[in-house]
């Protein structure tokens, strides 16, 4: 009896239902068939690099490339090494991701606020686009804007002119070439420190309203300031458009000058917002008639001159109803950091005499000379993948708009919350928590869709690599294993940027 | 002070005051709220004025107020001068970009498919059709081989036709059915070896999945065409379309694990131990309690992939293979009925057919979510 | 200590110029009408709540007893009537909206804390950005209220860290931060434990005993006879009965007040 007690304390199982045990197998034959599969392969490829002549290694990226790439962010020609081209195809790739990121943000967020739009037209137009272009491959709709848009575009001859010099032809979009002297660098150094600056300044009067509740003195004195210079400004640009718009003004000696300080006097008084309606309802007269005569060519102009000022006149009775805050809470320092970013780099401008020049295109005889071409690969891919990927983005930014819930919003304003101060403490703070990991990942999807490009002809990574490169050295292995790692580092990196960030905001829960 | 009130007599309802409903309301309310909002809808509809009636124009034929050329037209009619969408050119070559240049005496297979497929296609998606595990058997078992042998014939003295010669439509919902028929049990795999206590198992499936989920889909697909016959045994040949289906597979395969592993770990854990204190084994407690729950769950999210897959293949005519894209892209270059709006009207045509495939689509992938949420509900 | 008095001096700058009439009334709604599309939600609603009052409205559920607090700073809209906060009347004018919303705290069934900022950050926020108050200042008396509904240890934790109980009487302590001078209350305690209810309540108790202006909407029948001047009873969007508790509750009138006391007290 005893014996048999011992015998069967420790229940003995077949080894082989252990589950430890057997999860160690599993793995191991997993591994096993892994390498076994591995090594098929790679003693057939060996077979049959040997059974083609073909050599391995990386030592081709040394050798001289022979082939010319019709755009170039770096010198390049046939006499260029394939690292070369390797580095041309990439900077290529990051150029159409970044144009493209940047347009794509604006339009997605627009399109995004808009389907949320209390307006039902203005949503309906947003929805009606997310439907159509996320519903469509975006190779076609590249295929469309290079071989249906651009290259239907007329011939160098007959190009169509554009504003400010720009001429859009068969062979792309030319634009005036800046030409900046050495001066500039000056201005730019200027700019860029003025906006520096500028952010600095206003986070600094934002601490010092949160800790003693009034933004500082030197701000408010300097926000009045720029408040009455931009007022000027506007006044002035304002004044210019009615002497045009209306001849006998122009009797009046220095009429647009004369309107600046009346409107920047009148910013002084409580009958400021009367004095914007004007710069509104003038400015949107301006802009429209040019808009309307634009796209309406057939239209009397009698109608368009209408519409125009009806338009005006309805954003001068939004500038007239708008609520002015009152005066006591202090302003956000707005005005200050324009001023700053405008004036600084204008002042530096002035002073070192720099001078800024375009080279304007001019038709010759078979070509334009002068300007920038931005060749229609290029231009097809920007609007194709910009179009494209803003309606992904626009869903992200909807979605993350609609995960606030509105509870938060009525508490925000229960508490006395303007609507400027809901959105900026309330609502959006927890829609761009929701919004940027889905962003992110739309920033390398059209990253890797750029990839596409290949398929238009313009010389991104993969065209230039594993097209052209691939087909001359025939070192398809290395070729395809450098492209693929390209991609791999991009979306690694950011997938450890999306872990850092998640890990930032995520709402700390029980 | 008192306070006692009691009411007498009921206030009956009455109906709103006029600016709460009725048309007008809805205008004052959806159109011109605010001043803002007013002046948004003229913009907006300052817009629609300018862009519409031009759009029409083009795509409308003739006869209802646009200038594009109906189907029966001839090439003159497209050419004249501000002419719209020449519809005459893809009715005439409809053919090609339904069969590709699949020999026309033959139609009558890719016919066959595609009748059958809807016959198949249209129970399963139906929530309440009986016979689903049948209907699912045929569909993703059986009809693929039927399928196979139609369109390649070689059997029962149907002439061979290879693979080279097929195109059009048929090429492109071929790719996009088989890499997902494929992709789905590759992608639960996947997704439970990712989700798996066994760590090498473990590290094998996140390697895989990250990879191809990191590459763009044409780099994955210029790989199988071009390393893919490197791979095999020498003397071997890889059936270019085959190829371009194992680059969407593994492409896909990835993406849908990722899907499925949502659907895994929004399962409560309770599932996971109920399911183990039954004494039930892995397999079986994942074949019975969790994949079939999670897999319900998922439905919209793998509806959302074959979207993006469907979309997908038109990258396969980078690397030469005749799908919709392709043959509308070879077709516009065709001199028989080159006109100024020929390459134009070739691509509308494409992107309407992917449009309605892929919309009708998301719907049903949105029809089944709301489905799905409200039996949660209950 | 001090901090908080120097706000109530604020405070006191701050009213100074509003423009009461009658100081005594606190809001007084007149014929008021709402509908919700074609749905007449709210009809004839006539209340006249004098400072101090403490009000407890109950009814069935969809009787517009929250939609009513809510039209009461503004959350919904009327169509017809009056509504006068402080001697405000509310109407489409943001600013006027603002004003009232300053005056008036509105405690919610789900609390609705903001879950990306801390305790302290929650209470602190509107006093910043709205009165400008200085952050120490604010932070002090957040503290002070913080103290008073007995959780000051929780100030640097998140909402989500919190138990239900603790976040709604954080939310409490954020409407009192403003310092109102009146508070709504839209069913605090429905979301909550029983166990919960009662801290909670007890927060409620105080502050009716210092004399807040309050009304209530809720199911807490116990509350309402203890602290209620007057428990109004709703159905069908409109006033059916009101009464002093005591009254009310012993002695109901209307058919459909007695139907619903003989249902939720068995």
């Amino acid at each position: 009896m005893a014996a048999q007690v011992t015998l069967s304390a420790p229940p003995r199982t077949a080894f082989y239902n252990d589950p430890v045990i057997r999860g160690i197998i599993y793995q191991i034959l997993v591994a096993l068939a892994v390498i076994l599969f591995f090594a098929w392969i790679i003693l057939n490829t060996a077979q049959n690099l040997a059974a083609q002549n073909k050599s391995t290694g990386f030592d081709f990226l040394f050798q001289t490339s022979g082939f010319g790439i019709s755009f170039t962010l770096i010198p390049f020609d046939r006499s260029s090494y394939y690292w070369q081209a390797f580095l041309v195809g990439l900077l290529n790739t990051l150029l159409v991701a970044i144009i493209g990121i940047v347009f794509a943000t604006i339009l997605g967020f627009v399109l995004g606020v808009a389907r949320l739009s209390s307006n039902w037209l203005v949503a309906r137009i947003a929805t009606v686009y997310v439907e159509i272009i996320r519903n469509i491959p975006l190779l076609l709709q590249l295929f469309f804007w290079y071989f249906a848009v651009l290259k239907a575009m007329p011939a160098v001859r007959q190009s169509y002119e554009l504003p400010f010099n720009t001429f859009i032809n068969q062979r792309g979009i030319i634009v005036p070439k800046p030409l900046p002297d050495s001066e500039m660098t000056f201005v730019i150094v200027a700019l860029v420190l003025a906006i520096v600056a500028a952010i600095a300044i206003v986070r600094w009067a934002m601490s010092v309203r949160t800790a003693t509740g009034h933004y500082p003195q030197p701000v408010v004195w300097g926000s009045l300031f720029a408040n009455l210079l931009i007022t000027f400004g506007f006044g002035f640009v304002a004044g210019s458009l009615l002497t045009g718009i209306f001849p006998a003004l122009s009797g009046i000696v220095g009429f647009p000058l004369i309107a600046g300080a009346v409107l920047a006097g009148i910013s002084l008084t409580p009958y400021t917002r009367f004095g914007r309606a004007f710069i509104g309802f003038v400015l949107t007269w301006a802009v429209m008639a040019f808009l309307l005569e634009g796209m309406f060519a057939f239209v009397p102009p009698m109608v368009i001159a209408l519409a125009a000022v009806l338009t005006a006149a309805a954003v001068a009775w939004i500038m007239i109803k708008g609520d002015g805050r009152p005066a006591a809470e202090g302003k956000f320092p707005l005005a200050l950091a324009v001023l700053i970013i405008i004036a600084v780099p204008g002042l530096v401008y002035w002073l070192t005499g720099a001078t800024l020049n375009f080279e304007v295109p001019i038709l010759e005889r078979f070509n334009f000379s002068g300007g920038v071409q931005l060749v229609p690969e290029l231009v097809a891919l920007v609007f194709g993948l910009t179009i494209y990927t803003a309606a992904f983005i626009a869903e992200n930014v909807r979605s993350g708009i609609q995960a606030v819930s509105k509870g938060q919003t009525e508490a925000a304003a229960s508490l006395g919350l303007r609507e400027g101060d809901r959105l900026r403490l309330v609502v959006i703070p927890q829609a761009m928590r929701v919004i940027i990991p889905p962003l992110t990942s739309q920033y390398l999807n059209l990253t890797k869709n750029s990839s596409l490009g290949a398929a238009i002809g313009y010389p991104e990574l993969v065209n230039v690599f594993m097209g052209t490169t691939l087909n001359q050295t025939g070192k398809a292995i290395e070729v395809i294993a450098i492209t693929m790692a390209v991609y791999l580092t991009l979306s690694l990196t950011t997938s450890a940027f999306m872990n850092w960030y998640n890990a930032r905001v995520a709402l700390v829960e029980r | 002070m008192t306070y006692s009130f009691v009411r007498q007599d009921m206030v009956d309802a009455r109906g709103a005051p006029v600016n709460t409903s009725g048309p007008i309301a809805w205008a004052r309310r959806s159109l011109f709220a605010t001043p803002s909002d007013a002046l948004l809808t003229i913009l907006a509809i300052v817009f629609l004025i300018w862009a519409i009636p031009p759009i029409y124009g083009f795509i409308a034929p003739t006869g209802i107020g646009g200038n594009a050329v109906a189907p029966g037209g001839t090439v003159e009619d497209c050419r004249v001068e501000n002419a719209g969408a020449c519809w005459a050119y893809i009715s005439a070559r409809m053919s090609f970009f339904i069969y590709g240049f699949y020999p026309p005496a033959e139609y009558w297979r890719p016919n066959i498919v595609f009748a059958l497929g809807a016959l198949l296609l249209f129970p399963l998606l139906t929530p309440k059709a009986p016979f689903k595990r049948t209907n699912a058997v045929l569909f993703f078992v059986v009809y693929p081989v039927i399928c196979f042998y139609l369109l390649n014939g070689g059997v029962f003295g149907m002439r061979p036709v290879p693979t080279e010669q097929w195109g059009g439509l048929m090429v492109t919902l071929i790719i996009s059915l088989v890499g997902i028929i494929c992709s789905i049990p590759l992608g639960i795999l996947l997704a439970l070896g990712r989700q798996s206590s066994l760590p090498i198992i473990k590290t094998l499936c996140v390697m895989f999945i990250e990879l191809w989920r990191a590459v763009p889909l044409i780099t994955v697909l210029f790989m199988a065409s071009v390393m893919l016959p490197l791979f095999m045994p020498q003397g071997t040949t890889v059936d270019k379309l085959l190829r371009a289906l194992v680059g969407v597979t593994l492409f896909s395969s990835a993406y849908l694990a990722e899907t499925v592993r949502g659907g895994l770990q929004a399962l409560p854990r309770g599932q996971y131990e109920a399911a183990s204190s039954l004494g039930l084994s892995y397999w079986k407690s994942m074949g019975f309690i969790i994949l079939p729950q999670a897999l319900k769950h998922v439905i919209p999210g793998i509806v959302n992939s074959f979207i993006a897959l469907f979309k997908d293949t038109s990258l396969v005519s980078i690397v030469g293979i005749f799908d919709l894209l392709n043959t509308v892209q070879a077709a516009s270059s065709d001199i028989e009925w080159s006109s100024p709006t020929q390459a134009i009207t070739g691509y509308l045509f494409a992107g309407f057919v992917f449009w309605i495939f892929c919309f009708a689509m998301s719907r049903y992938s949105i029809y089944m979510e709301r489905r799905l949420d409200t039996g949660h509900k209950r | 200590m001090s901090d908080t008095s120097s706000a109530t001096v604020d405070r006191a700058i701050d009213t100074s110029h509003m423009k009461v009439s009658d100081t005594d009334v606190a809001i007084d709604v007149v014929g008021m009408h709402k509908w919700y599309g074609d749905f007449h939600v709210l009809r004839d609603i006539n209340l006249k709540v004098m400072r101090g009052e403490r009000i407890v409205i109950a009814g069935p559920s969809g009787s517009g007893k929250s939609t009513l607090i809510r039209c009461i700073n503004r959350l919904e809209e009327h169509q017809e009537g009056q509504i006068i906060v402080n001697g405000t009347e509310l109407t489409a004018d943001l600013k006027r909206i603002d004003e009232v919303r300053r005056e008036v705290g509105m405690v919610f069934q789900h609390f609705n804390l903001f879950p990306h900022l801390t305790i302290l950050q929650n209470l602190t926020l509107a006093p910043i950005w709205v009165r400008g108050t200085p952050k120490a200042e604010a932070e002090a008396t957040a503290m002070h209220y913080l103290e008073r509904v007995k959780i000051p240890e929780q100030a640097n934790k998140f909402p989500g860290q919190l138990s239900g109980g603790q976040q709604q009487r954080v939310a409490i302590a954020r409407s009192l931060c403003m310092q109102p001078r009146i508070m709504l209350f839209d069913e605090p305690t429905s979301a909550l434990d029983p166990q919960m209810v009662k801290e909670v309540l007890e927060v409620m108790i105080s502050l009716a005993e210092e004399g807040m202006t309050m009304i209530c909407v809720t199911h807490e029948m116990g509350f309402a006879r203890q602290v209620a001047n007057r428990v109004i009873f709703m159905d069908q969007g409109q006033i059916i009965e009101q009464n002093e508790p005591e009254q009310f509750f012993s002695n109901p009138q209307h058919e459909r007040t007695k139907l619903f006391l003989s249902q939720i007290l068995h």
